[in-house]
């Protein structure tokens, strides 16, 4: 099977300068680096890993998909949470600092449907955004706990046709979970391909419906990572043939047949 | 200024330059392609192969540690026939010495993989991973057995002619006695040390984090350890030292240089930063440059 996979970009290890960071939400922000070697190269669905302070008492980088690229200005930009020290310490980050960044790494989401469905939970809208902004015209099904974490909205507005959001406390939206739109929307026959990138429960139960309605689906895995170049092994995943693939360049983006039964 | 020569000769091998990769942590070499300049390494030692493919460990393979890490990855490899007709001709023109580690769950298939690739072109060397903590079949119980570390080198000795490294473990309360063992019999060079089993605990969940519950720590927090262990083994054993364990700058390459060792093997430095090795081969070079050193051999303790 095909994975829609291209071949993977050239990568390179550089110092980052800072443009921008701002806090979207509790625990996300919104960073803009300056790499213009890999926003030459990044597509939608790819990641870097970036150094968390000096490479020494965090000794192992972290992966953070590409949420958008510009050609133009060289810049790339991250929308990432906070779940350990790690990424804590990237918040502090001023304008004019630098980090460094490996990358771009891992393939990227196919861009064969003519009509594809966008799912995204929570921080997992981040490598869709970049995928919207390439496709135009997509549609985005979105989900989040509630109407202050959902800055999202305003993020995809200028790239979807239609936006679909679901807030856990119905506070935006639909109340309830972002996969309980999809049935609705799948039965209309309109979209040939669904990418859900999100949750682990969440892309398995997209993935589900999409198998449903014969609509084929790409997810975007994760996992905790050592070297993002297949050396290490870490990241490796059970495949339905019983085989471990790494996320780190088998993927991170798979079919959802190829991971899920 | 000073002509620098960088190369070493190890049990035989010529070696560019006293800086290697340690097993596991480089791929199989092709993986750091667009970071290094492979005629600049001594030699890369590929990922620890076995007789049959393995799936290594489920759950959690991977944790930071404070300066280091914890790996369970329990080996998966695609097995030595694969290696050898899909992996190695792929790598085999690379301009560096291949060392290929090997593990086995018993004396007999450490030989038949000893006699397997003493046949194959490219191969310049065999290391023997006698030390893995993270399998239950054999690994480390045959490098913590002075009885079992010889079968197990006399075995891969009598089945090839090339070089055969003995990875020590640290797991043990005497290193020296281990390496006296291996090169006892036959051991054509040691090197130290892998890693030293520790383990991680979930807070939140309350039980141990890693898949495996136990796993291998290496990085910046075992280099004392590390050095400790060369300083005295290249005291005990005529046989020549490759030093690992936590070495990520030039200065740790010295370190280990001056502890004893004929060689140093980059490892998790390399998850860091793939371009680790070339910092430290060019560092290494300026600090012989600057201290009028023309040979690896003139950087001894004073």
């Amino acid at each position: 099977m095909s994975a829609g996979v291209t071949t993977l970009p050239k990568r390179v290890v550089t110092e980052a300068e800072v443009i921008t960071q701002r806090q979207m939400a509790r625990d996300v922000y919104f960073m803009t680096v300056a790499a213009p070697q890999i926003a030459a190269d990044a597509l939608p669905g790819n990641f870097v890993m970036v150094q968390t302070g000096d490479g020494e008492a965090h000794l192992l980088r972290r992966p953070l998909g590409i949420a958008d690229a510009d050609l133009a200005k060289g810049t790339i930009s991250f929308i990432y949470k906070v779940i350990g020290a790690g990424t804590k310490k990237l918040t502090a980050l001023k304008n004019g600092e630098v980090l460094s960044i490996l990358g771009a790494l891992g393939n990227s989401f196919s861009f064969s449907f003519n009509k594809p469905l966008l799912v995204g939970g929570g921080i997992g809208l981040a490598p869709l955004l970049y995928f919207a902004k390439c496709a135009e015209g997509a549609d985005v099904v979105m989900g989040g706990r509630t109407a202050a974490d959902m800055f999202w909205t305003r993020l995809f507005k200028p790239y979807v046709q239609n936006m679909f959001v679901a807030t856990d406390d119905g506070t935006m939206g639909t109340p309830g979970f972002a996969v309980d739109l999809l049935p609705s929307l799948l039965q209309t026959g309109e979209y040939d391909g669904m990418l859900a990138v999100g949750p682990t429960v969440m892309m398995q139960k997209a993935a589900r419906i999409a198998a449903k309605f014969d609509v084929p689906c790409q997810v975007s895995l994760e996992n905790r990572m050592g070297c993002g170049l297949g050396a290490c092994l870490s990241c490796c995943v059970k495949t339905v043939d019983g085989m471990p693939k790494k996320v780190c360049t088998d993927g991170p983006v798979f079919w959802a047949r190829e991971v899920w039964a | 200024m000073t002509d620098v020569d960088l190369s070493v000769d190890l049990a035989g091998l010529t070696l560019a330059t006293p800086i290697l990769t340690a097993s596991g942590t480089f791929g199989y070499g092709e993986e750091f392609a667009d970071f290094v300049d492979f005629a600049k390494l001594g030699a890369i030692t590929v990922k620890g192969t076995t007789l049959k493919p393995r799936l290594g460990n489920e759950g959690i393979r991977i944790a930071e540690t404070p300066s280091g890490m914890l790996n369970a990855i329990g080996l998966q490899n695609p097995g030595v026939e694969y290696f050898l007709q899909t992996i190695l001709p792929r790598i085999r023109e690379l301009p560096t010495n291949i060392i290929v580690n090997i593990s086995g769950a018993s004396s007999e298939e450490y030989g038949e993989l000893a006699a397997i690739l003493d046949k194959a072109d490219g191969v310049a060397a065999i290391e023997l991973n006698v030390s893995c903590p993270n399998v239950k079949d054999g690994g480390m119980i045959f490098g913590t057995d002075e009885q079992a570390l010889t079968e197990v080198t006399k075995a891969a000795k009598r089945q090839t002619n090339k070089p055969v490294i003995v990875k020590l473990s640290p797991n043990v309360t005497n290193i020296v006695d281990m390496a006296k063992a291996a090169e006892q019999a036959g051991a054509d060079a040691l090197s130290l040390i892998n890693t030293l089993l520790g383990m991680d605990i979930d807070v939140e969940r309350r039980r141990p984090l890693l898949g495996n519950i136990t796993g291998g720590l290496s990085g910046r927090a075992v280099l004392p350890v590390a050095l400790r262990m060369v300083y005295e083994v290249s005291r005990a054993v005529q046989i020549p030292v490759i030093g690992m364990g936590g070495a990520a700058t030039w200065q740790d390459a010295v370190k280990f240089l001056l502890a004893g060792a004929r060689a140093v093997a980059v490892g998790t430095a390399n998850f860091t930063d793939p371009t680790t090795t070339m910092k430290i081969v060019a560092g290494l070079r300026e600090y012989m440059e600057q201290n009028s050193f023309s040979h690896i051999a003139d950087i001894k303790m004073t």
